[in-house]
């Protein structure tokens, strides 16, 4: 430690100085990690996002476990069984192993879940902080276009949108989803913007010079941008649901992709008969959701110095 | 004021006729009139009011920040070191702000960024006005909190402006003001947040810091005792307008406006034990229809038919002091004790 911090007041104990770059840059993330990782619930959560991930990335490594790792290799002749020897989950209607197909789903769910998360995520951050911190005629054009499609009823936006779709892939259901899913979150980011533009320390950073780009990045988004994180990990969940709802409505992901919609709507005419045809699918699908809304909140806590 | 801006080349701020609005359906409301103060390098003026009087709008607008509030100044000048910062585009104001001209506020809980260690903040200010690299502006941080007597600098670094008291909140805050070595600093009831003992304190380390600086400081004020202590002069604020300005003992020996002496008689003392504390009657007027003639008439012992009709002008007065009582002589003489 250099002496310039002793050469006035003798009584201060010198200390090691931490110039490395792992404690000056990140001690807020290290801090939340080190909260985050004695949480079970954390554990637990991260653990099973963590799982679906890998599922969704590598199926491949999980599928083969019990025998037939295909799932596409089917036979008529086993049509609707229940669960056998090498395939514990049964077999659908066309006699495919199921448990090789809902291995095989995680991918098409958690994709678009996440893409269009991450695509109303920065839209809503990027427009909804223009609108709240220039305000005047930016506000008033970027509200009134959220205002427009936030007039649509989200599902039947969908529905409507995605019948003009003639091939549906992944990407055309998050487009889709994500051009009906911002507004909410930009009118958050947008109200959390202007709640914090008026605090003292706004006023303060400015009183010191802060350019208006060093505020907004430094001072205001980072106060301001929580909620829209909150909101935006419980909506991981809430847009997996509307895939695997629209899919089932017929109008989302197409054969032949495999996903958990396609699967619970292909079970709504013999689930009567064979349930496993709709518990297996939506177990997966309820346990995805219930993981990423539940680290999105604890990461929200980890992440917030306020609550400590 | 006696001095004209630019004559004294010590002279760091002169704001002339300031003239500061708000506007309620286009119709403008004074809230700041006709207000004019200079400060010089090592001198500590103090702005003397209660709240509402104008005191606090008076300082942003010198800052430049008036923005946000809806307020806008509509007449007079500032001049900052000769330059006429009034004329300046936005963002070369900017740059005299927290460089040359810094700026503590009244509640340092509140004006330090909840998410972002202090450090960081301090280290901010010096990104933001130079271009040293981060090993030394980081060695800069640790030498300023070491200056406002953070102990542990090094450690306290990353904490967390919660994990700070409120007197180490606002030596915080100071050590931000001071960053680039500014030579005038705004103080807006630096003190009025903070408990009695730790209010001494920091009142203290700011004396220090100007004389070790050369600062001129503007130190914005309500509380009589903290003013005694440090100012060299003294503007007292009523209603938006200057209504008394002297050297600060010349002030203390003999007010010469009636509402000074009215807040000097309310200062509670040991002996008052016992008694009613002394008030001045009645409350501030509303900028918005402030009364005809004095604004201070409807509360003032002394008030005559000519305070409800004619608004008496600030002239200057002996002793290098300024009033704006139509019987300020009175006064004087009778508050000579």
């Amino acid at each position: 430690m250099s002496d310039h911090v002793l050469s006035d007041n003798p009584t201060i104990v010198p200390v090691v100085e931490p110039m490395n770059d792992l404690t000056t840059q990140s001690s807020l993330a290290r801090d939340a990690w080190n909260d985050m990782r004695r949480n079970p619930v954390f554990l637990l959560s991260a653990s099973v996002v963590l799982l679906m991930l890998v599922m969704a990335v590598w199926p491949g490594l999980f599928a083969g476990w019990f025998g037939s790792g295909d799932p596409r290799q089917c036979d008529l002749a086993v049509s609707n069984n229940g669960p056998a020897p090498g395939h514990p989950f049964g077999f659908d209607t066309q006699g495919c192993d199921v448990y090789a197909n809902v291995i095989h789903g995680a991918s098409a769910s958690i994709s678009v879940g996440l893409l269009v998360t991450l695509f109303c995520f920065v839209l809503a951050v990027v427009l909804g902080s223009i609108s709240g911190f220039f305000g005047g005629w930016y506000d008033a054009v970027i509200s009134r276009i959220s205002d427009v499609f936030f007039g649509f009823p989200f599902l039947l936006g969908a529905l409507i949108l995605l019948t003009s779709f003639s091939e549906r892939s992944i990407w055309t259901v998050s487009f889709v989803l994500a051009l009906l899913g911002w507004p909410t979150l930009a009118r958050l980011m947008r109200s959390t913007v202007k709640s914090v533009i008026d605090v003292d320390y706004v006023l303060a950073a400015r009183g010191l010079g802060a350019s208006n780009w060093r505020i907004i990045t430094r001072h205001i988004l980072p106060n301001a941008v929580t909620p829209v994180i909150v909101l935006s990990t419980l909506n991981i969940g809430a847009f997996i649901v509307a895939e695997a709802t629209l899919t089932f409505l017929g109008v989302g992901l197409q054969y032949p992709a495999i996903s958990w919609g396609l699967q619970l709507s292909a079970a709504q005419s013999s689930f009567t008969v064979s349930p496993h045809l709709l518990i297996f699918p939506s177990l997966f699908l309820g346990v995805t959701v219930v993981s990423f809304v539940l680290l999105g909140d604890v990461v929200r806590d980890a992440f917030d110095p306020k609550l400590r | 004021m006696t001095i004209a801006p630019g004559t004294n080349s010590t002279e760091l701020l002169s704001v002339k006729n300031l003239r500061v609005d708000f506007f309620i359906r286009k119709k403008p409301i004074h809230i700041v009139k006709d207000v004019s103060l200079t400060i010089k390098a090592n001198e500590t003026l103090v702005v003397l009011g209660e709240s509402g009087s104008g005191k606090s709008v008076t300082s942003l607008a010198v800052m430049g920040l008036l923005g946000s509030s809806g307020a806008q100044v509509t007449a007079g000048e500032i001049h900052f070191e000769g330059v006429d910062l009034l004329a300046l585009p936005a963002n070369e104001r900017r740059k005299y702000r927290g460089a040359k001209i810094s700026m503590i506020f009244q509640d340092a809980l509140s004006a330090l960024n909840p998410v972002q260690k202090v450090g960081k903040q301090i280290l901010e200010v010096i990104q933001e006005h130079s271009d040293l690299n981060r090993q030394d502006a980081h060695k800069r941080v640790l030498e300023l909190m070491d200056r406002v007597r953070i102990p542990n600098p090094a450690v306290r670094f990353h904490d967390f402006p919660h994990q700070f008291s409120g007197g180490m909140r606002q030596r915080i805050m100071i050590a931000m003001a001071l960053a680039m070595n500014p030579s005038l600093l705004i103080a807006d009831e630096p003190t009025t947040a903070l408990d009695v003992t730790v209010q001494a304190q920091i009142m203290q380390l700011l004396v220090d810091l100007q004389r070790q600086h050369h600062m001129g400081l503007m130190l914005i004020t309500h509380d009589l005792k903290v003013a005694a202590e440090v100012a060299d002069q003294i503007v007292v604020m009523y209603a938006g307008r200057v209504v008394e300005s002297a050297p600060a003992d010349a002030l203390y020996r003999a007010p010469a406006h009636p509402y000074t002496a009215g807040l000097l008689a309310s200062t509670p003392t040991a002996q008052d034990k016992g008694t009613m504390l002394k008030s001045i009657p009645g409350t501030p007027p509303s900028p918005a229809n402030a009364p005809a003639g004095c604004p201070f008439n409807p509360r003032c012992p002394r008030a005559r038919d000519i305070c409800r009709v004619e608004e008496p002008p600030l002239v200057s007065i002996p002793g290098g002091r300024t009033s704006a009582c139509h019987f300020w002589e009175e006064v004087l003489l009778d508050e000579t004790k």
